[in-house]
């Protein structure tokens, strides 16, 4: 299921003095089964962008084609888009209202009018993607938990509408190093074994950087860059000007090469360049 | 939807009406409400109507932003001219048909009721449009001052005043939020009949409730790691002084309402 953004610009509070344009002229197309990284300094469109995607914010102008349908048209069915386009929002946890998880779980699959089984068998099955023990935690109030299970309680409620497509604004936010890792760890098995197409929002370029197949980076409203994180990652001048950084791998190789070290360039996972510095010091012992 | 939601319409600016004391603000907003309610006839609307432009003139409000200040009291203003007009008892008969009669005093009472109450909405308009909400809230406190006396609370009142208009906005945006967050798990807060929009705003209020309730807890913690103890002995950034304008506008507006009080009393129309 293809989504094509075209030319797609979007300015809040259009015609009055406090115009602000969010987005400017964003031509993207993202491909079933990609882990697309959506960069970029604060206020640079990225919550704007993923908002549009599942018809949540309505462009000024341009179109958004989702599986042939565009969404961006007066009287599509929305709610047709919102179970194909899961949206899992900044500091989810904060839209848990339900007296138990199960309840708060099964909100998503109830509005989309699923039958009863149905919804027991998504609520148990999303429960179990996100890491959580249904029997445990399915009678429990979702008030009682701690941060980070009632994330996962949250990312269970969108994925219980079982989505195609699944879009992540910040999941790590405000996370201890344990639950940061744990929820990149679920979100990197449910695009492995999941099959889902994941977009992912995050200026931080260590978890990115070893999670997406393709980056995408915003700045000031406009896409200024796009490629696999190798390609990106390259551009380090492009990066640290739109107030971005490289991954701490891809630093420590630049300054390595700048030292005089014949490193390959384009290194930007920690496990690559251990072995290239690895490979080095073999070298160098082979010649001596 | 939740846009449109706004309580604070300060303009900013800089004029001789914007730099008045906000104390003589209020005191002279509830003098012109003394004053439209001593208009007797519809004909002497004319000095509100005067006072009100020439505050507009000197604050650069503009007449549209004046009457948009009216817009969400069309419906009252509706009802309030109906029910005038048709149950008011007099003796002219304009036009009658069946139980629904029109009398000329009826009409004359409904146009007099809805212009007070367009008056009074127009008139407190300019003290907020040219007062900003902490200008305002420190007014109310100074104001409200003497009465702590006899053990009023009244740097409490302008505390809590002052920490619910700061949170609108802070709010608004939360609940903007929050709405987006269950929409995109197909919630539908614009469909169905009342009782079914009302449950579809359980999902919406609670996390806003709980929300609220966290940033009262953090604000009070990171107000008292800052020493606050309430308004005793507290200093403050801006203090309220009288300047000389305020005398002037008092004066303007009490001869403003000393005519008003003469027209309505000496000619009769």
């Amino acid at each position: 299921m293809p989504i094509q953004i075209e030319h797609l610009t979007h300015a809040y509070m259009p015609d009055s003095p406090f115009t602000a344009i969010a987005l400017e002229d964003v031509n993207l197309t993202i491909e079933d089964g990609e882990f697309i990284g959506l960069l970029g300094h604060t206020g640079s469109g990225k919550t704007t962008l993923v908002q549009h995607l599942n018809g949540l914010l309505k462009p000024t102008s341009g179109r958004i084609v989702v599986d042939g349908l565009d969404i961006t048209e007066k009287g599509v069915s929305l709610i047709e888009v919102r179970k194909k386009i899961g949206l899992v929002f900044q500091y989810p946890e904060y839209q848990l209202f339900e007296e138990t998880v199960a309840k708060d779980v099964a909100f998503g699959p109830k509005n989309i009018g699923l039958a009863q089984e149905e919804i027991d068998r998504r609520v148990r099955h999303a429960l179990e993607l996100v890491g959580l023990d249904y029997d445990d935690v399915a009678d429990r109030s979702p008030f009682e938990l701690s941060g980070g299970q009632m994330r996962r309680v949250a990312i269970a409620g969108v994925l219980a509408m079982e989505p195609t497509v699944l879009i992540l604004d910040e999941p790590t936010a405000g996370l201890d190093p344990a639950g940061r890792h744990s929820i990149l760890g679920m979100i990197r098995e449910l695009h492995q074994s999941g099959g889902i197409t994941i977009i992912m929002v995050s200026h931080n370029m260590d978890d990115i950087s070893t999670l997406a197949t393709r980056l995408v980076v915003m700045s000031r409203g406009r896409m200024v860059l796009t490629g696999t994180p190798r390609e990106v990652f390259q551009q380090a001048d492009l990066l640290t000007s739109v107030g971005l950084g490289v991954p701490q791998a891809a630093q420590l190789a630049d300054q390595l090469i700048a030292e005089g070290y014949d490193l390959p360039r384009g290194l930007y996972t920690q496990e690559e360049l251990i072995e290239a510095i690895l490979s080095l010091r073999g070298k160098e012992a082979g010649a001596c | 939807m939740l846009k449109d939601i706004t309580l604070g319409q300060y303009m900013p600016g800089n004029s001789a009406i914007h730099r008045l004391d906000p104390r003589t603000k209020i005191l002279l907003t509830l003098l012109y409400i003394v004053m439209v309610f001593f208009v007797s006839s519809p004909v002497w609307y004319i000095f509100p109507l005067i006072y009100i432009l020439l505050c507009a003139k000197l604050s650069g409000i503009r007449a549209r932003q004046l009457l948009s200040s009216v817009k969400p009291l069309r419906f009252l203003l509706i009802l309030t001219f109906i029910l005038n007009l048709f149950f008011s008892s007099g003796s002219t008969t304009l036009f009658q048909w069946r139980f629904l009669r029109i009398s000329k005093e009826g009409l004359m009472t409904a146009i007099h009721f809805c212009m007070r109450l367009i008056f009074l909405v127009t008139g407190t308009a300019v003290l907020t449009l040219t007062t900003s909400p902490i200008a305002l809230c420190d007014g109310i406190e100074s104001l409200l001052k003497p009465l702590s006396k006899i053990g009023f609370p009244s740097h409490e009142l302008a505390m809590m005043m002052s920490i619910a208009l700061r949170f609108i906005p802070t709010l608004t945006e939360e609940a903007d939020k929050i709405q987006k967050a269950q929409m995109a798990r197909g919630a539908d807060f614009e469909s169905g009949n009342l009782i079914k929009r009302a449950k579809a705003m359980i999902p919406l209020l609670v996390p806003l409730f709980v929300s609220a309730f966290r940033r009262a807890g953090d604000l009070a913690m990171a107000m008292e790691s800052r020493c606050y103890h309430g308004g005793e002995g507290r200093t403050r950034l801006r203090v309220l002084k009288y300047q000389k304008n305020d005398l002037w506008a008092a004066l303007v507006s009490i001869a403003f309402l000393a005519v008003t009080i003469l027209c309505g009393k000496l000619i009769q129309l």
